[in-house]
């Protein structure tokens, strides 16, 4: 599984991505994790907020922190 | 300001669906029972700071320490709670508006209209700095006006919930209101100014036209009153954990001021016949960084010992609204010529501002 955070460097974008790896590891899945910082890729997704998620290209979701649980199904209902 | 996390696809949000009769009705009575314990909190503030100062501590009124102290323990539970419940008012109403549903209000508006939709929404449209350039390419690539664009990114910073609390709580509605029609003003005019320019559109970094944005799939979901309290609470936890300590320190800071400094010691320095107060304080602002609710509450206390508000609201205005930070993350899209150009624009705005506060009042 690939997850691509989307966003410039803010703070949030780190905390996206920090929870992703803890919510990846403990469901035990393997997952890559990429920070995407360039504004033609991120804005090839059609955003208008960071930090986005986007999992095997699939846009997820925008715009601030998801909560854990929220994390915890976006990973699981990927992994199929 | 606003950081709520929206999926691209609403399905695979689960929620557990509660008795939802029972679950409105408790609901309504829980609004309505923290509004009223709000309420009486808000109007006991006063004679509780008096009586921890007065009666509690044995300090006497007139004292300096007094006079600090009281300040201080009125304004800051006063403050709070009035930023508690406006912040969730807001955002309430922000959980109607997204930056998605802005940029198809704005499509297809010309200049001049266009501008002053873009300054108002820019004001209401849950917005955060950092998110300022996939927002501007999103505008502009769908073909909304450079000048429109630019209202409505002058207008999110300067016209923001927590300015506007802060000087309605230590200024009065009077001036809060002034402060709001004029932060607008100048992001219209400023965003119709900038439109005039020819051949503004070179002023973008040319990769912003090549740009092919993806379709926006961001189709938030229908939200139930009880969704947009839940996020409002959220969203108004979020703000007050970020600005309750900058506006302790400014009240602590604007309460020594307020006790300890000797009246008319700024009218020498931010009086309404100093000249230079207002372009100074500009200048001063823009590379300052920080939010507003660091900066009224001293704000506050400098006005009562003389300076005039002029200078001081353009000091503000010049701080949320042309920080160094956000110039730097719109580099990125704007050449260094536009951000210039931007810069002198709403500078020269505030400072008339600036200088016509100092007229009237």
């Amino acid at each position: 599984m690939i997850i691509k955070i989307l966003g410039m460097g803010c703070a949030n974008c780190k905390r996206v991505k920090a929870l992703a790896a803890e919510v990846a590891s403990e469901l035990g899945t393997e997952a890559t994790i990429e920070e995407v910082t360039d504004v033609k890729n991120i804005m090839s997704y059609g955003i208008m907020q960071t930090p986005g998620i986007v999992i095997d290209e699939k846009l997820i979701g925008s715009g601030g922190v998801p909560t854990k649980e929220q994390m915890q199904q976006m990973i699981q209902s990927a992994m199929g | 300001m606003s950081d709520e996390f929206v999926f691209a696809d609403p399905k695979p949000v689960l929620e557990p669906k509660p008795d939802v009769k029972q679950f409105y009705w408790t609901m309504w009575v829980g609004v309505v029972a923290v509004f009223t314990v709000w309420w009486l909190l808000y109007q006991s503030l006063q004679h509780l700071a008096n009586w921890l100062t007065y009666d509690l501590f044995g300090l006497s009124a007139g004292s300096h320490l007094g006079e600090t102290l009281a300040f201080f323990l009125y304004d800051v539970p006063k403050i709070l709670l009035l930023l508690s419940g406006m912040i969730f008012l807001v955002s309430v109403i922000r959980t109607f508006l997204s930056p998605e549903k802005t940029r198809k209000l704005l499509g297809g508006k010309r200049q001049g209209f266009g501008n002053g939709l873009a300054a108002l929404l820019g004001v209401a449209t849950p917005f955060c700095s950092c998110s300022a350039v996939p927002l501007f390419i999103g505008f502009v690539e769908s073909g909304i006006p450079l000048g429109v664009t630019f209202s409505f990114l002058i207008a999110a910073p300067m016209v923001n919930e927590v300015a506007l609390v802060l000087l309605l709580g230590l200024f009065g509605w009077q001036i809060a209101a002034l402060y709001f029609i004029s932060g607008v003003t100048i992001a219209i005019v400023a965003g119709i100014v900038i439109g005039l320019i020819p051949n503004i559109e070179r002023g973008v970094e040319d990769f912003v036209w090549q740009i092919s944005v993806g379709e926006s799939k961001s189709s938030a979901k229908k939200l139930t009153w009880a969704n947009r309290f839940q996020q409002a609470g959220q969203t108004t936890r979020e703000i007050l954990g970020k600005v309750w300590l900058y506006v302790v320190i400014g009240i602590a800071v604007g309460a020594v001021i307020h006790g300890y400094v000797p009246e008319d010691a700024m009218v020498g320095i931010l009086g309404k016949d100093v000249w230079w107060s207002v372009p100074a304080a500009v200048l001063l602002g823009i590379p300052m960084y920080s939010n507003a609710a660091g900066v009224i509450p001293i704000i506050h206390a400098l006005m009562e010992k003389g300076s005039s508000l002029g200078p001081t609201l353009a000091f503000m205005m010049s701080v949320v609204a042309l920080s160094l930070p956000e110039m730097i993350i719109l580099r990125r899209v704007l050449k260094l010529r536009l951000i210039i150009t931007f810069i002198s624009i709403v500078a020269v705005g505030i400072i008339f501002i600036g200088y016509l506060f100092n007229l009237v009042i």
